[in-house]
């Protein structure tokens, strides 16, 4: 739980839901081998929703997260990314990807490449766009992520949180429509962690459609409009957030929140 | 409580370090006597250093260098150092060493493997010293393998340029299939085309071509090769065929595609686990039963094809290796920038996977230079091959220690380079924590 987090108001003004769907999840299940990981996922989210997914470990958030860009395939049921449907089709799935922008745990920086050609790898190769305009798009991101000064360095002279607002800035440079996190801020020191959050808080300011796992309680009544308790590969309960943290539901709501909460 | 507190009033000047851990004395001490263990060590080291120097060194000084056989060298040193000096005999290295580098090759056109050796470090130059020499220069790296291949054997400049044909028809099958058909039959035209055309028309097109328009140099045979030309010849193929051959291994091993993975794990264990004089003896007899009788297939292209081979399968493993050090975050993230397989692995993951793997990779290539004195094992006249001869000339009878320390130091030379260079890239690829 990070107190740093409260300091900055996020303004909720901006953040507004439109009707478009960007991913329809509908009856999914996964398997690693006999193991039932998710359990008959149903999920719609629209374009502009800001989700926080929190559970206990192993309840199988991020294998649904990464369920949506295709890093983990599923087996039952349909998973539909801004009207193209995952399968195995390698075309859908690199649609999706160009789409779909990440940021994992571990930043997941390429360490051989400088922060500007982290940045402008993708819209290069994937995109096709030109070097000079790639760079000038890089840096308009590495600017609104607050580290422009840094983009001739190499991801390892980078503290934590530098690194993630990296990776993020990386993923924005492909103008994805929406982002998934998966526990962006759990490698980090606590006042690294505010760095990140702001960042993140920004991006929804903005409108930006964003699923995020996280156990930052905080970030979670501020930005998001709705919060998903999974547990054992299913979804037990989802709320607004005053209501998720006020007023639980389930039983392993209540227990989980009030681990969590540490009272 | 005011037991344990404390408040700094005055902060402490700087102090020059004590005279015992600075210069000469201070690192001495530091470095070579520190406890008794280690101050037994250094006078230990000492002794034996000191003793074999003071045998090998006068040895290699005291010795002749002008002689015509070497009875008449141990006169020579006899009448010069007197009656119990032993020294070496360096003269048959002066009577023999454009024999040890060139084997029997001839002699007017030692300048064509001269100009071949030192078009290799110019087409070196962009692979090795990228950021010191015009990018241009990687076309000349590009045709290098048949340039250089050319100026060795010689024959009609016709065959070269049919061989480069083979690749360029390759890119054009790639470049038209790949739209039509897709990636992945893509890659299999731009493999199967050049072949075909190696094979079925590559001879015909040269030779007719030859017939109008005649051009090409003097036609070398391979068994006039030898010497550490020879060596040098086996090795730069092998090494340079063996790495991107290696690569390839290595992804196939690790592919999802059942055929592919099983034909490489089976190709790389069967050549890991035979000996590479097996491959070579095969290469020189065996190889003939299976072809069509009255084909002449080169004996040094058959060899250059099996070391190539032998050097491959291990790269692959060492590729692997770094592969294997690879965070699965990596590939993860080149995923889901919207990466494909192949840009992801040039991309991301190949020049990190072989960064890690430069160690392995230059001991492969060290080995592999080294493994090409094997070839002397079926008769090809390598370094250690002519030196049968020399010794078994009358006049050299008897030498032993010269010839082979020539030999090692050559081969010291090259590989200690070889060792140095891939330091040098190991730390000038360092962007961790500087
Ligand atoms: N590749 C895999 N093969 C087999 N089982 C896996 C694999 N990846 C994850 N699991 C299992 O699936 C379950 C869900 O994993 P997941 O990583 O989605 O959990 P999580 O909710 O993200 O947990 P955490 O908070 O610890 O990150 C866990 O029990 C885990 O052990
Ligand atoms: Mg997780």
């Amino acid at each position: 739980m990070s107190e740093l987090a409260q300091k900055r108001e996020a303004d909720r003004s901006k953040m507004s839901v439109s009707d478009h769907i960007a991913v329809q999840i509908t009856n999914m299940n996964k398997w690693y081998g006999a193991f039932h990981v998710l359990r008959d996922i149903n999920l719609t989210v629209n374009e502009g929703e800001r989700i926080v997914i929190a559970g206990p470990s192993g309840s199988g958030k991020s294998t649904l997260i990464r369920c949506i860009n295709r890093l983990e395939e599923h087996q039952q049921g349909d998973i539909i990314v801004d009207g193209t449907e995952l399968t195995s089709d390698l075309k859908n799935i690199d649609k999706i990807r160009s789409e779909v922008g990440m940021c994992f745990q571990h930043f997941n920086l390429f360490p051989h490449l400088s922060i500007l050609e982290n940045c402008t790898l993708a819209p290069i190769w994937v995109r096709k766009t030109p070097k000079k305009e790639a760079e000038e798009i890089a840096m308009h991101f590495l600017e609104k992520v607050k580290i422009p000064e840094q983009a001739d360095k190499f991801p390892g002279q980078l503290s934590g949180g530098q690194q993630q607002r990296v990776a993020i800035a990386r993923s924005l440079c492909m103008k994805p429509r929406i982002m998934l996190f998966d526990e962006p801020t759990s490698a980090l020191d606590p006042e690294m962690i505010k760095e990140v959050l702001d960042t993140m808080i920004e991006l929804a300011e903005e409108g930006m459609t964003m699923l995020c796992v996280t156990h930052e309680m905080g970030f979670a009544r501020q930005v998001a409009n709705r919060v998903i308790f999974m547990d054992q590969g299913q979804i037990v309960e989802q709320n607004e957030p005053e209501e998720f943290f006020n007023n639980p539901k389930s039983d392993r709501t209540k227990l989980f929140l009030s681990q969590i909460l540490g009272h | 409580m005011s037991e344990v507190s404390f408040v700094r009033t005055e902060m402490l000047p700087e102090q020059a370090p004590p005279a015992t851990t600075v210069g000469f004395v201070g690192w001495i001490r530091h470095n070579l006597f520190t406890g008794w263990f280690n101050s037994i060590a250094t006078v230990l080291s000492m002794l034996v250093i000191y003793f074999v120097l003071s045998k090998i060194l006068p040895w290699m000084f005291m010795s002749s260098w002008s002689a015509g056989s070497l009875h008449e060298c141990r006169e020579a040193i006899a009448a010069a150092y007197g009656e119990h000096h032993e020294g070496a005999c360096w003269a048959v290295i002066r009577e023999r060493w454009i024999q040890l580098f060139f084997g029997f090759y001839p002699s007017e056109l030692y300048w064509r493997p001269i100009l071949a050796f030192f078009s290799l470090f110019v087409a070196l130059g962009p692979v090795l010293f990228a950021e010191y020499v015009p990018k241009k220069l990687i076309w000349f790296t590009a045709i290098f393998p048949f340039f250089g291949a050319w100026l060795l054997w010689g024959g009609s400049i016709w065959v070269p340029i049919s061989a480069i044909l083979g690749f360029v028809l390759g890119y054009v099958a790639y470049r038209v299939i790949t739209p039509i058909l897709g990636s992945l039959a893509g890659v299999i035209a731009a493999a199967a085309v050049p072949v075909l055309w190696w094979i079925a028309l590559a001879s015909l097109f040269a030779s007719s071509l030859e017939s109008i328009i005649p051009l090409g140099i003097e036609a070398v045979e391979s068994r006039k090769f030898g010497g550490f030309m020879l060596s040098i010849t086996i090795g730069v193929v092998a090494i340079f065929g063996s790495l991107p051959l290696g690569i390839v291994l290595a992804l196939g091993r690790q592919s999802d595609l059942l055929i592919v993975k099983a034909l490489c794990v089976g190709f790389i264990e069967f050549i890991r686990g035979v000996p590479l004089i097996t491959l070579l003896f095969v290469a020189s007899t065996l190889l003939n039963i299976f072809l069509p009788p009255g084909t002449n297939f080169d004996i040094i292209l058959r060899v250059l094809i099996m070391v190539t081979l032998f050097a491959a399968a291990y790269m692959a493993e060492v590729v692997r290796g770094g592969l294997a050090a690879l965070p699965t975050g990596q590939y993860e993230a080149a995923d889901a920038l919207g990466l494909d397989y192949w840009k992801a692995q040039r991309l991301i993951i190949m020049p990190q996977a072989l960064k890690i793997s430069i160690p392995g990779i230059v001991s492969t290539f060290i080995g592999v230079f080294k493994d090409t004195t094997l070839v002397s094992i079926i008769a090809l006249l390598d370094p250690l091959g002519l030196l049968a001869g020399i010794r078994a000339d009358s006049n050299w009878n008897g030498i032993v220690w010269e010839l082979y320390g020539f030999l090692a130091l050559i081969f010291f030379i090259f590989c200690f380079s070889m060792s140095r260079y891939s330091m040098y890239l190991e730390r000038k690829l360092q962007t961790g924590h500087q």
